[in-house]
């Protein structure tokens, strides 16, 4: 079947409207995807139709909901090939997965572990880091990146020592779109004894990982990212380790008895789902995973290469542009900027030609550093998205360009 | 001239400009032309960190009114700064802590100036009054 990307647009309401006069050209879906109408419909028909608190209920509204709440975390733990649906943890999105794991490591650390985290990380996957090494005593080291935007391998290998406990990378770095070896990284990780955390963010509306054969023993994501709704996300953890894990918070559902002496935890996944869930972002979560396999995650990726191909090309014609993250395996993303013009002139003259775009440091300033800028412009393609949307992307640019030189 | 007589003037002068594209050249001409900050005053204690540009402001006090300095890293950004100053710079203090800003939005640059924007604009106005009032404090103690 060949893929109709007009037809696929049909389904996303919002590409109909126009800004600023302009038909709405939506290039920053590495920031967030658009939602298409069967993933609205699902958010509108629980409100409407079997609204219920999940899990506690014996009446009928409520078993509904729970069912269709279970339900979508098996079409979670089916799409990343988990084994067991316990292992799915909801979360109210990545930034949440990695604080819970953060948190929960607080008390298996000691002073002098080492925790690795890639260059290319964002600050989610900076900052809990930082906070869990103050509260532990641990030392965060740094796996470097080379000027095409590619982990440096060997300095990884020097960094991996018994010491290692930990190693944070994302699948896909968001600012540059690199696609992170990371089979060989939770390889090598294991060899040393460290557990490794993946950050799916940004990979995970265009790669569909298999997370056992992957090895991974945490995977987080969001689903506003693949499609789905903002506010809800799953954190993956190999059962024993989330086993070993305290719980992040406290509160119902989360608990088997409670005394004012003692409390026993519930099982998994309750164990870390305290308190009444985002129910309807959950069961939509769900329906983006749908929807998403509907289209197909191959015709995705071949589709959106073709996308970044060409845009790649037509950008680079244009004098005195540079794109940052050359690494070969990417996704569809490409951050760049125009010799001489600050990033945040482009995005402002271009967003009035109706094109939505990234500026700035894409909560990722040790990458700007790195390359000593105050930011890029990031366009983030989707394959919802056209040629003739990347033709618009061009011209707008070329604009800008002129009026700001 | 009067902040109010200032702020009516540029609201002339915008109003010659029908659509977006000659009135963000003409911003971006302002933005060229903007005399720029001393680079030894380009410290960071002048800084006013925008999520996306950098604004320096500086102030200073000659014969009773406040003459403000200030530059951007990015263009828009400078032209936007350059109509502040024309509009605020060479008052008193009291008249700067009086004046309201709707003008911006009479000139079209309303989205400039939210808060969203993170570009250190809406930082920059309100850093502007608070050496108004520094001023004024110094003058009275």
């Amino acid at each position: 079947m060949s893929f109709d990307v007009q037809k696929i647009r049909e389904d996303f309401p919002i590409l109909k409207r126009s800004v600023n006069g302009y038909p709405l050209v939506y290039l920053d879906n590495a920031a967030t995807s658009q939602k298409p109408q069967e993933v609205i419909d699902c958010i509108v028909a629980y409100y409407s139709t079997y609204n219920a608190n999940i899990h506690r209920g014996v009446h009928t509204l409520s078993q509904e909901a729970t069912e269709a709440y279970e339900e979508a975390r098996k079409k979670i733990q089916k799409h990343f090939h988990i084994q067991y649906p316990e292992e799915v943890i909801f979360t109210s999105g990545t930034t949440h997965g990695i604080n819970l794991v953060a948190n929960g490591f607080s008390s298996l650390l000691n002073e002098g572990d080492e925790i690795l985290v890639s260059a290319m990380e964002h600050h989610s996957n900076i900052v809990p880091w930082q906070m869990l090494c103050e509260r532990t005593g641990a030392i965060l080291k740094v796996i470097p990146m080379n000027e095409k935007g590619e982990l440096v391998m060997e300095v990884f290998e020097n960094l991996l020592t018994e010491k290692t406990q930990l190693v944070f990378v994302n699948h896909v770095s968001n600012a540059l779109g690199t696609i992170n070896p990371i089979e060989e990284i939770i390889q090598k990780s294991h060899k040393v004894g460290a557990a490794v955390l993946i950050d799916g963010a940004q990979s995970c509306a265009h790669i569909k990982p298999n997370l056992q054969t992957l090895d991974a023993d945490f995977y987080v994501a969001s689903a506003h990212k693949m499609c789905g709704p903002t506010g809800v996300g799953m954190l993956y953890g190999k059962k024993e380790w989330l086993e070993k894990l305290p719980p992040y918070q406290g509160g119902g559902e989360m608990i088997k008895e409670v005394t004012f002496e003692k409390t026993t935890y519930a099982g998994l996944p309750h164990k870390f789902e305290a308190g009444t869930p985002n129910i309807a972002g959950g069961i939509a979560f769900g329906a983006a995973i749908d929807y998403l396999h509907k289209i197909g995650f191959e015709a995705i990726a071949n589709y959106e290469n073709e996308l970044l191909e060409y845009a790649t090309s037509e950008l680079l014609k244009i004098k005195g542009l540079k794109i940052y993250g050359t690494s070969k395996k990417k996704t569809s993303v490409i951050s760049f900027n125009l010799e001489g013009i600050h990033p945040f002139d482009i995005g402002t003259i271009v967003d009035k030609l109706g094109i939505a775009v990234r500026t700035g440091h894409h909560c990722a300033q040790p990458i700007m550093d790195f390359y000593k800028i105050p930011g890029t412009v990031r366009a983030s393609f989707s394959f919802y998205n056209t040629k003739e949307e990347v033709d618009r992307l061009v011209k707008a640019v070329q604009k800008a360009q002129m009026m700001l030189s | 001239m009067t902040i109010a007589t200032l702020q009516e003037e540029l609201i002339e002068e915008f109003s010659l400009f029908d659509d977006w594209l000659d009135k963000y050249e003409h911003i971006i001409e302002l933005g060229k032309s903007l005399p720029l900050i001393e680079d030894t005053l380009k410290t960071d204690d002048k800084l006013i960190k925008g999520c996306q540009s950098k604004v320096w402001l500086h102030a200073e006090m000659k014969e009773g009114n406040i003459i403000f300095t200030a530059d951007s890293d990015a263009i828009i950004t400078k032209g936007i700064i350059a109509v502040l100053i024309r509009v605020f710079s060479n008052q008193t203090p009291e008249e700067i802590i009086q004046a309201d800003t709707s003008f911006i939005d009479e000139i079209g640059l309303k989205e400039h100036l939210s808060p969203t924007r993170a570009n250190g604009l809406v930082s920059m106005i309100k850093q502007m009054k608070l050496y108004a009032v520094a001023f004024q404090a110094q003058k009275t103690t």
